[in-house]
C-alpha cells in the first residue's frame, strides 16, 4: 500500500521531508524544494537584479545542487543574475583534481563561466606540499583559512557582487554546535547570518541555509545530477566529525532539531559586556581580519620560514616563535653577508652574471642571485648555521624558479637578441618575486616586519 | 522458497566502502538457511543489512553500520522511494526489489 502524496495530487509519494514530515511525490518535492530556496533568496534579499554572482563550486553535492537550482530559479523567476562558477584548487592529489573534473562538467551542463584559482598560484604551496611540512594534524586549519581568502580573491577577480556558497541547514546547525562547544562567541554570533560581509568585502550568501542535507541528496539523486563524493584524502576534522555524528543521531530521533539549532543560533543574544574582536584590514594583504596580520598571512609566513606551526594555536605562541626565529635570523644575516662577500670575491660574481646574461647561467648563479635578492638566505647552503628545513625550502623554491627561468629563457632566446634577453630575464625574475609579494604580503618586508 | 534476487546500489560515496562498486545484483537464500536460528524465511532490511556487513562490507564498518541499522546520514531507498515511507528496518524484501544506500556524509 503505497503512501500517496500529501498535496492531494494523487501520485505516489517518494520521500518523507525531514523538515515537515510530509510525504511528497517527486514533482511536488521538486516544487517545494525549489520554492523554499526561492523564498529564502527573496526574503533575505540575497541578490539584486543585474548582479554578477559567483557560486563557490567544489563539485560536491551542495554546490552542484546550488548551481542547478540557481540557474533554474534565475530563469523561472527572472532574477536577472549573471551566474558563474568559482572553484579553488587546493592541490590535493586524488581528491581535488578529480572533483574539479566534476566542476568542469557543471560548467558545460549549466553553461556558466568557470574560474579556478589554485593555492599554488596564490600562495606558492599546494596542500600536498603543506601536509608534507605540517603533517596531518593541523592541515585542515591551513586549508580552511586559505580557501576562505582564496574565494575572496577569486570573487574580486571575477568582479562579482557576492559569492553564493552551498552551506546547507545541517552544515549551519553543525557550525552553531561547534562554536558552542568551542566557546567561540564571535563566530557563534555571525555563523547563522544568511549574508555575511562588512563593508569593503564581498558578501557571502547561503541560499541553501534552510535546506536539509537529506533533501539536497534526494534532489540530486532524482534529478540525476552528477556530483563528486569522495572524502578528502587527508584526515577529516575530528572535532567537527563528532559534532556531525551527534547531530545526525539527534536528527534521526527528531528531524526538526536541525532547524531548531539554527533558530537558537539566530536568536541567541550576546551580552553587551562580551568583547568581540573588531574587524579590520590585514596590514599585509589588506584582506579583512580580526588581527593586525590575518591568519592566512601568519600561516604562509610560517610555511615560508620553515616554521609551519607558526599559525597554529595561540598568537602569543606565534610571537614567541617569531622572536626566536628573528634573533636567529639576525645572526644568520650577519654571517651570511660575510660569506656572501667572500663568495663574490672568490667567484667573481660580476663576470658570472655577465655569462648569465649571455644565457649560460648555472644553478649556482641563480642561487647567488636568489641570496642577494633575499639577503636572509645567506650562502646558498654552504653556511652550516642555516637550519635544515630552511635549506630544503629555499632550494626547492630555487629549483622551481630555475625551472621557470629556463623555460622562459628558451622562448626568449628564440625571439630576442641576447642583449634584450638580459633585461627580459631579469624582469621575469623580479616579476616572479613581485607576484609572490602580491599574493602573500611583501616577502622582503616579512623577514623584518614581524 | 527459492532465492531472492535483489538489485543493490550504493551512491554518494557509500560505494567507497564496498570496493567502489556502485551496482550489483545479489541473491539471498531463505532467511533460516542463512541465520540458523531464524524462525521465518522472509528477509527484512534489518537482516539484509547484517548480510551486507557479512558479505560485502570491506572497510570501516562503523561508517556504514550503527547498532542494528545504517549509520544516520545514510539514506536508504526501496525501489527509488525513501525507506521512511515503507517501514524502514521492518520492510520485507520482495523478489527483484532494488535497494539503494546513499551517503550524505561525503564531500561538499
Amino acid at each position: 500500500m503505497p503512501v500517496i502524496c500529501r498535496t492531494g495530487c494523487g501520485k505516489k509519494a517518494v520521500l518523507k521531508r525531514p523538515k515537515t514530515g510530509d510525504a511528497l511525490c517527486k514533482e511536488c518535492f521538486y516544487r517545494a524544494f525549489e520554492t523554499e530556496i526561492h523564498y529564502t533568496i527573496t526574503k533575505g534579499n540575497l541578490f539584486k537584479r543585474g548582479d554578477s554572482v559567483a557560486i563557490g563550486a567544489s563539485g560536491g553535492k551542495d554546490s552542484t545542487v546550488l548551481a542547478y537550482v540557481l540557474k533554474l530559479l534565475n530563469q523561472q523567476y527572472d532574477y536577472g543574475l549573471n551566474l558563474m562558477l568559482l572553484s579553488i584548487d587546493e592541490g590535493i592529489t586524488g581528491y581535488r583534481d578529480d572533483s574539479l573534473e566534476t566542476v568542469k562538467q557543471n560548467r558545460d551542463d549549466y553553461e556558466m563561466q568557470l574560474k579556478i584559482l589554485s593555492y599554488k598560484d596564490l600562495y606558492g604551496w599546494t596542500m600536498d606540499e603543506i601536509v608534507a611540512q605540517i603533517g596531518r594534524k593541523n592541515n585542515c586549519t591551513f586549508c580552511g583559512v586559505f580557501r576562505r581568502q582564496a574565494l575572496d580573491r577569486g570573487a574580486a577577480m571575477l568582479n562579482v557582487k557576492c559569492i553564493a556558497t552551498g552551506h546547507n541547514a545541517d552544515d549551519i546547525a553543525e557550525t552553531v554546535l561547534m562554536n558552542v562547544l568551542r566557546g567561540d562567541i564571535a563566530r557563534l554570533k555571525r555563523c547563522t547570518a544568511i549574508s555575511t560581509g562588512s563593508e569593503g568585502t564581498i558578501p557571502r550568501v547561503k541560499p541553501l541555509k534552510y535546506t536539509y542535507e537529506k533533501e539536497i541528496v534526494m534532489y540530486a539523486h532524482y534529478k540525476k545530477l552528477i556530483y563528486f563524493s569522495t572524502e578528502c584524502v587527508f584526515a577529516p576534522n575530528a572535532y567537527r566529525g563528532h559534532a556531525r555524528a551527534l547531530l545526525k543521531d539527534m536528527e534521526k530521533i527528531r528531524p526538526s532539531c536541525i532547524m531548531d539549532i539554527i533558530y537558537s543560533g539566530e536568536t541567541m543574544a550576546v551580552k553587551e559586556e562580551v568583547s568581540l574582536p573588531t574587524l579590520r584590514n590585514c596590514v599585509r594583504c589588506k584582506f579583512v581580519s580580526s588581527q593586525e596580520i590575518c591568519k592566512a598571512c601568519v600561516l604562509l609566513e610560517g610555511l615560508n620560514k620553515g616554521l609551519p606551526k607558526l599559525g597554529i594555536g595561540k598568537s602569543s605562541k606565534a610571537k614567541r616563535m617569531l622572536a626566536e626565529y628573528n634573533s636567529k635570523q639576525q645572526t644568520l644575516l650577519e654571517n651570511g653577508k660575510q660569506e656572501l662577500d667572500n663568495n663574490i670575491a672568490i667567484n667573481n660574481c660580476s663576470s658570472n652574471s655577465k655569462s648569465c646574461n649571455s644565457g649560460l647561467y648555472s644553478n649556482e648563479n641563480i642561487e647567488l642571485k636568489e641570496s642577494v635578492g633575499n639577503k636572509s638566505k645567506c650562502c646558498s647552503g654552504k653556511c652550516n648555521n642555516l637550519n635544515n628545513k630552511e635549506n630544503v625550502t629555499s632550494s626547492k623554491k630555487i629549483n622551481s624558479l630555475l625551472k621557470q627561468y629556463r623555460i622562459n629563457e628558451k622562448v626568449l632566446n628564440s625571439n630576442h637578441t641576447s642583449s634584450n634577453d638580459n633585461n627580459e630575464v631579469d624582469l621575469l625574475l623580479t616579476g616572479q618575486e613581485g607576484s609572490c609579494s602580491e599574493t602573500c604580503g611583501k616577502i622582503s618586508s616579512l623577514h623584518l616586519g614581524f | 522458497m527459492c532465492a531472492l534476487k535483489i538489485d543493490l546500489l550504493f551512491g554518494g560515496g557509500a560505494e567507497l566502502l564496498f570496493d567502489k562498486i556502485k551496482k550489483r545484483q545479489v541473491e539471498l537464500p531463505p532467511l533460516n538457511k542463512y541465520f540458523s536460528d531464524a524462525k521465518k524465511t522472509e528477509w527484512t532490511i534489518r537482516e539484509f543489512i547484517v548480510w551486507i556487513k557479512d558479505n560485502l562490507l570491506r572497510e570501516r564498518e562503523e561508517l556504514f553500520i550503527q547498532g542494528d541499522s545504517v549509520r544516520p546520514g545514510i539514506l536508504v531507498l526501496v525501489n527509488d522511494s525513501d525507506w521512511e515511507l515503507c517501514g524502514e528496518l521492518d520492510y520485507q524484501l520482495q523478489n527483484n526489489d532494488c535497494i539503494m544506500f546513499i551517503s550524505t556524509l561525503h564531500g561538499g
